[in-house]
């Protein structure tokens, strides 16, 4: 797997200064980095480090306390909230449990992106809506509530609505939890397939290190006391080189080094 | 040479012996953390300390849990505060080991509890209810631009929400919001009529009835109920959706929450409401009707005629106005609480009484100040 050049100009997301927290607690402090087009991008730590609120803050669902967030070089933090909304289109979030909205069947969920955003007819819509469902493997369940299916079906659906409107960026709060083994690996095939096949950039909240390893193509490290970025760079990398054995014990699932 | 000996039923037993110049302090039995476990202070009642400290020994078929971590924290308790040696060498390893992270978490402050004097339980009460007035203004004004976005772009709006939502809190309510406003106009013409017999008055009872029902206790009543039946309701469904993250989901997409889930709700019960009430006016009089019919012997054309006579289509109007405004009152308590709700199951189970609670302060509040302005006005 090549890694894409982190050092290029057109980065899909660049966060610099960003400090966020709650309440005045502050969990991390002016942290920098850059995300690559088409990367696969970790975000991972112990628990209670900030991953993800980090997440909540770069997808605007809250606001930082200083600092600022820009995808594709323009600024998101400081645009006004009509261009926020037009930049949020760009892209989709696959929430912790799917986050589906309970009234509505799968159908609807998926086509409520198009029918909000896009001037599509419905048989279109109806179409992209199989496409989608039938991508992350739920074809015949369009008519399903998400109170019927399963919690990793949930997911999936979810998947199919954040890729509703062919996002440029989709973050993904840790993806494979509550997963089987065999979804969860399917999963990250669809991922390294976005990536590979629509350019699409992946930000994902895990520390699940078979996914980091096994598709990921850079990784940071987050801490809680150093309320900051510990690590940055490709993870197989860092689990044999870092000087750090903070980053080496948790790339080697906590074992401490020697 | 056994010494003293305390003997407990069953089950945790310790022994103390005196050899010498020490103690030894035999542990066997079956030590339950639920079941009783001895006193260190009642087994060494009355005895003089030993001056060469204690020694503790475990008989091997003992079976334990943490209540022996805990006897044995006593005695070392008790032994440093005599500056006594405790020999533990005669233990299992597994039991110094536990009792050594034992004594560490001993050794850490413990976070305070969280409870707060008299002083500071009103300052953050008052904190609280300043913040609470001005989410309550900010809920509002955000309201009213989404009423303007929409406005602008009504093919924007959820029109099927709308239309379910009215089923919901509008056709679904008519048997209860029927039952209780017949009884109420029962009450009231119960209670008027013994007054207005001794005066003779009998046929006034449809005055007091049709005016109260109308002007009052029609909006308030049908208020009160969808407070309790729909507020209560859209709390919880739209807390629940926060604690799911489904409202994250709405934000992220760039579609805001209020546009897509308040206004249709606020529209659905400021239509509904005024609705309800001109029913629950209908069935008030109804029932004051019966017992006139009943206990005063009147009937119903002249109890209808002389209603006719008492009220005019201000008083109904007045009633409605009230009505749809106290419909989005509820509206409003009910998914401000929910949209402000808590991530979790407690949360939701609050946002819901809150809705309530905040839902009928709403209407009396209001109802006052409509008192007062349609005096003013002379209505």
């Amino acid at each position: 797997m090549t890694t894409p050049n982190a050092n290029s100009a057109d980065h899909a997301i660049d966060v610099s200064g960003l400090t966020c927290g709650y309440d005045g607690n502050v969990l991390l402090d002016r942290i920098d980095f850059s995300v690559a087009r088409g990367e696969i991008f970790f975000i991972c730590g112990g628990s209670g480090c900030g991953k993800s609120t980090l997440l909540r803050h770069m997808i605007g669902l809250q606001l930082p306390m200083a600092g600022s967030v820009s995808y594709f070089g323009e600024n998101f933090t400081d645009a006004d909230t009509a261009r926020q909304r037009l930049l949020l289109q760009t892209f989709g979030v696959l929430y912790q449990g799917g986050a589906l909205w309970s009234s509505l069947t799968l159908r609807e969920n998926v086509e409520l992106p198009l029918v909000e955003f896009t001037t599509l007819t419905p048989s279109e819509r109806d179409e992209i809506v199989g496409y989608k469902l039938a991508q992350v493997g739920l074809a015949g369940f369009e008519n399903h509530y998400p109170a019927e299916i399963s919690g990793g079906m949930k997911k999936r659906a979810g998947l199919a609505r954040a890729l509703a409107l062919d996002p440029a960026v989709v973050f993904f709060d840790e993806p494979s939890a509550g997963l089987d083994p065999i979804t969860s690996r399917n999963l990250d095939e669809l991922i390294v397939d976005l990536s590979a096949k629509l350019g699409t950039t992946c930000v994902i909240v895990s520390h699940e290190l078979d996914s980091i390893f096994g598709i990921g193509h850079r990784v940071i490290l987050l801490d809680k006391q150093a309320r900051g970025i510990i690590a940055d760079g490709d993870p197989r990398v860092l689990a044999a080189e870092s000087p750090d054995p903070r980053v080496r014990e948790f790339l080697h699932r906590g074992k401490r080094p020697s | 040479m056994p010494a003293e000996t305390t003997r407990l039923p069953p089950g945790a037993d310790a022994q103390v012996h005196a050899r010498g110049d020490h103690w030894e302090v035999r542990l066997s039995g079956r030590w339950r953390i639920t079941a009783e476990r001895p006193s260190w202070p009642r087994l060494i009642d009355g005895l003089a300390p030993p001056p060469a400290g204690v020694r503790l020994v475990m008989a091997d078929d003992i079976r334990w849990d943490s209540a022996l971590l805990l006897f044995i924290c006593d005695i070392r308790q008790w032994c440093a505060a005599r500056k006594l040696p405790c020999d533990q060498s005669a233990l299992p390893l597994s039991v110094v080991d536990l009792m050594e992270q034992l004594a560490r978490v001993q050794e850490k402050p413990r976070p305070a509890h969280r409870s707060e004097n008299f002083l500071t339980t009103v300052g953050l009460a008052t904190g609280d209810a300043l913040r609470k007035g001005r989410e309550i203004s900010a809920f509002v004004g955000e309201c009213v631009l989404s009423v303007i976005h929409l406005a602008k772009n009504p093919h924007r709006f959820r029109w099927g929400d709308c239309l379910e939502e009215m089923q919901k809190c509008g056709a679904m309510a008519l048997p209860i919001v029927g039952l209780i406003s017949l009884l109420v106009g029962l009450i009231m013409a119960y209670q008027s009529a013994v007054l207005m017999r001794q005066f003779g008055a009998d046929i006034y009872v449809a005055d007091a009835v049709g005016l109260v029902m109308v002007r009052e206790m029609g909006a308030m009543m049908t208020a009160i109920i969808l407070a309790g039946r729909t507020g209560a309701a859209f709390a919880a469904t739209l807390g629940n959706m926060k604690a799911n993250e489904e409202i994250d989901a709405l934000s992220t997409l760039g579609i805001r929450p209020v546009d897509f889930l308040v206004i249709p709700r606020l529209l659905a019960l400021g239509l509904m409401m005024p609705l309800l009430a001109l029913y629950a006016n209908g069935l008030g009089i109804l029932g004051g009707m019966a017992v006139a019919l009943g206990l005063l012997d009147i009937p119903p054309t002249a109890y209808w005629v002389e209603t006719q006579t008492a009220i005019d289509l201000s008083d109904v109007a007045t009633g409605l106005i009230k009505a749809s405004t106290f419909g989005v009152l509820v509206g409003l308590a009910g998914c401000h609480r929910g949209l402000r709700a808590e991530r979790s199951a407690a949360g939701v189970g609050k946002a819901a009484t809150s809705a309530v609670v905040m839902g009928l302060l709403l209407i009396i509040v209001f109802d006052a100040i409509f008192s007062v302005v349609f005096n003013v006005l002379g209505l």
